[in-house]
C-alpha cells in the first residue's frame, strides 16, 4: 500500500523526477548535486551525480519521451542534461536564461520541445533549442508578474502555460513559439495566442484574503485549473463557464498539488499526509478523504499508573498532551512534503503517486489499494 | 497554575504552528542572497501580517512571519524593580551567547524582552512541533526561573542583614 524509500539519507528532498520506466529517480538532497537512484531486484542504489551548478537546486523534471533531464537552480542557470556517447554518462549544456535571479521551478512541455523556467526576477523564461546555433534560448514573459514565481505548469496543447506567484495571482500565458511550433488550435482560454499573451490572470483568492501560490496544475484535458495557496485553500478554474471554486480547509498551507482523475486532486504539504479532494458535478470542491494517516495507533504503549496525571499536567503546563518517548508524528512523513508526482499512470487515471518531503523520505503510494481501504472503512 | 496561562499558551501555540509553515526562498531583491525577509522586509508582499497576543499589558508575544522566516518576541511579566534588573541581566547573559541557543536572536525587538528568529532552516533540521515546544517550554520557563531568582535573592539579602546587624 505504502512503499517508504528512505535510503537517501536525512537531508531534505526538494524535488524528485521519474523517468520513463520509473527504474530511476533523481533526486536532490537539498544541495547543488542531482543524485540519480536506480532501482536493482530489492534496493535502491545511486547511479550517478550530476554537478553543474553551484547553488541548491529547485527543480528537476525528466522528459519521458527524450529522456532528458532538465534541472534549474538559485545559481540563476539551468541546464539540459543528456546521456549521449556509449558510455551513457549523463551530459550538460547551459541554457542562457537571461535571468539575474534565482530560478525557482522547471517543466517540460507535453511534447518536450522546450520547457519553462519560473524565477524571482518576475518573469517566465521558455527556452526552446536552436538548431542553427546549437543552443538553448529563451524568450521571456515579463507582464504583469509582481514577485516570484512559484509554479507553473503546462497545458496539454503544449501551447499554454500556468503560473503561480508570490504576489497572490494565478496567471495562464500563451507560450508559443512561432520558430518551432505550428499554429494552436484554440481552446477554453482563448483563442489569439502570440508569445506573452495573458490568457487568464486571477487572484489567489477571490474572497480578499490572498495568500502566495504554492503550485498550480491543469486537468488532463486541460479545461480545469487548481491551484493552493498560503492560506490553506484549494481553487478550481472551470475554463469553460470562468467559475472559480474556492475551498477554505483548517489544514495547514498545501505546497504541492495533483490531479489524479478528471475530477480529483490530491494536495500536500505543511499538514503532512496528502489530501484528496473531489471537484463535483456542479464545480464544488470537497475533501475526500486523507490518505495519509496509516500509522498504526494501537502500536502506542500506554504508560504506567502515572500516565493520567502527567497527562493533566503537561495539559496544564504545556497546553498540550506531551509523551516523553513519541518524537514521532503519526504521518508517514515527519516534515512538509515538497513534491508529489504521478509515478505510474496518468492524470486522467493515476494508479501510483510519490511524494517527497524535507525529512529525506519518498514514498510511493498505491492510490487503488487506499481508496478501497477507505471504502471498507466507510461501510 | 493562574487559570489564564493555558489559553494564553494555547494561542500561542497554535499561531506558531501556522506560521511555521515556511520554505526556502532566495531573495528577489539581491542576486544570489538568501535572506529572512522578517529581517530584510525588502518586499512587502512575503511578509504576514504580524500577530499581538498578550495576557496582560506586561505579559505578551509578537509574532512576525514571513515566507521564509519567523521572529517571535516576548515581552516578560516584571512586577518590580528587582524582577526588571533580574530579567534584564538575564536575558543579556543569553543573548550574548546567542549562537550557541541557534534560534536566539541577538537583540530583542523594540518594546520586548528576547527574540527568537526561526527561519526555513531551522524548520528543515529539527521537528517543527519540538520547535513550538520550545518556545512554549522557554515561555513558561522563565517565569518560574525569575520569581526562583528573586527568592534567592531576597533570602540572601535578609541573610546579609541578619549578619550584618548581628554587629549590633
Amino acid at each position: 500500500m505504502v512503499e517508504r524509500l528512505t535510503f537517501f539519507g536525512l537531508d531534505p528532498i526538494t524535488c524528485h523526477a521519474w523517468n520513463k520506466d520509473r527504474s530511476q529517480i533523481a533526486i536532490s538532497p537539498n544541495s547543488p548535486e542531482v543524485h540519480i537512484y536506480r532501482k536493482t531486484q530489492n534496493d535502491w542504489v545511486l547511479a550517478d551525480i550530476l554537478k553543474q551548478h553551484d547553488l541548491r537546486i529547485t527543480g528537476i523534471d525528466w522528459g519521458a519521451k527524450t529522456n532528458r533531464i532538465v534541472t534549474c537552480a538559485s545559481d540563476r542557470n539551468a541546464y539540459v542534461w543528456s546521456q549521449d556517447g556509449p558510455d551513457l554518462k549523463w551530459k550538460p549544456t547551459l541554457v542562457l536564461l537571461r535571468i539575474n535571479r534565482a530560478a525557482t521551478c522547471v517543466k517540460w512541455s507535453p511534447v518536450e520541445n522546450k520547457f519553462a523556467v519560473g524565477s524571482g526576477a518576475r518573469l517566465i523564461s521558455v527556452c526552446y533549442f536552436e538548431k542553427e546555433n546549437d543552443w538553448w534560448v529563451s524568450k521571456h514573459i515579463k507582464k504583469p508578474i509582481k514577485s516570484t514565481v512559484t509554479a507553473i505548469d503546462w497545458h496539454p496543447n503544449n501551447v499554454l502555460l500556468a503560473a503561480g506567484s508570490t504576489d497572490f495571482k494565478v496567471r495562464i500565458y500563451s507560450a508559443y513559439i512561432k520558430d518551432i511550433e505550428d499554429k494552436p488550435q484554440s481552446t477554453c482560454w482563448g483563442s489569439k495566442m502570440p508569445l506573452g499573451q495573458l490568457m487568464t490572470d486571477l487572484p489567489n483568492n477571490s474572497l480578499g484574503s490572498g495568500g502566495w501560490v504554492h503550485d498550480v496544475s491543469f486537468s488532463h484535458d486541460g479545461t480545469k485549473l487548481a491551484w493552493a495557496g498560503h492560506d490553506s485553500t484549494i481553487s478550481v478554474l472551470d475554463g469553460e463557464s470562468d467559475k472559480v471554486t474556492v475551498l477554505r480547509t483548517t489544514f495547514l498551507p498545501f505546497l504541492t498539488l495533483l490531479w489524479i482523475a478528471p475530477n480529483t486532486i490530491v494536495a500536500a504539504g505543511h499538514q503532512l499526509t496528502p489530501m484528496m479532494f473531489q471537484v463535483s458535478r456542479t464545480g464544488e470542491c470537497l475533501l475526500l478523504q486523507c490518505i495519509g494517516k496509516v500509522k498504526q495507533t494501537e502500536q502506542r504503549k500506554e504508560h504506567g499508573g502515572l500516565s493520567a496525571m502527567r497527562k493533566f499536567q503537561s495539559l496544564d503546563r504545556h497546553a498540550r498532551v506531551i509523551n516523553e518517548e513519541e518524537m514521532e508524528l503519526d504521518s508517514q512523513h515527519q516534515n512538509a512534503i515538497t513534491a508529489l508526482k504521478i509515478h505510474s499512470g496518468s492524470k486522467e487515471n493515476a494508479l501510483k503517486i510519490s511524494s517527497s518531503s524535507i525529512d529525506g523520505q519518498v514514498i510511493l503510494w498505491d492510490l487503488q489499494t487506499l481508496v478501497r481501504q477507505m471504502k471498507q472503512l466507510a461501510i | 497554575m493562574a487559570a489564564t496561562l493555558r489559553p494564553y499558551l494555547n494561542a500561542v501555540r497554535h499561531t506558531l504552528t501556522a506560521a511555521m509553515c515556511l520554505e526556502n526562498f532566495s531573495s528577489q531583491v539581491v542576486e544570489r542572497h538568501n535572506k529572512p525577509e522578517v529581517e530584510v522586509r525588502a518586499s512587502r508582499e512575503l511578509l504576514l501580517n504580524p500577530v499581538v497576543i498578550s495576557r496582560n499589558e506586561k505579559e505578551k508575544v509578537l509574532i512576525e512571519a514571513s515566507i521564509n522566516s519567523v521572529r517571535v518576541s516576548i515581552a516578560i511579566k516584571q512586577a518590580d524593580e528587582i524582577e526588571k534588573i533580574l530579567c534584564h541581566k538575564f536575558m543579556r547573559f543569553m543573548m550574548m551567547r546567542a549562537e550557541n541557543f541557534v534560534v536566539l536572536r541577538r537583540k530583542p525587538i523594540e518594546g520586548y524582552d528576547i527574540s527568537f528568529l526561526i527561519t526555513n532552516f531551522h524548520t528543515e533540521q529539527m521537528f517543527k512541533h519540538k520547535l513550538v515546544d520550545f518556545v512554549i517550554h522557554f515561555m513558561e520557563e522563565i517565569d518560574k526561573e525569575i520569581s526562583e531568582m528573586k527568592l534567592a535573592v531576597n533570602a540572601r539579602a535578609r541573610i546579609c542583614a541578619e549578619e550584618f546587624l548581628k554587629r549590633f
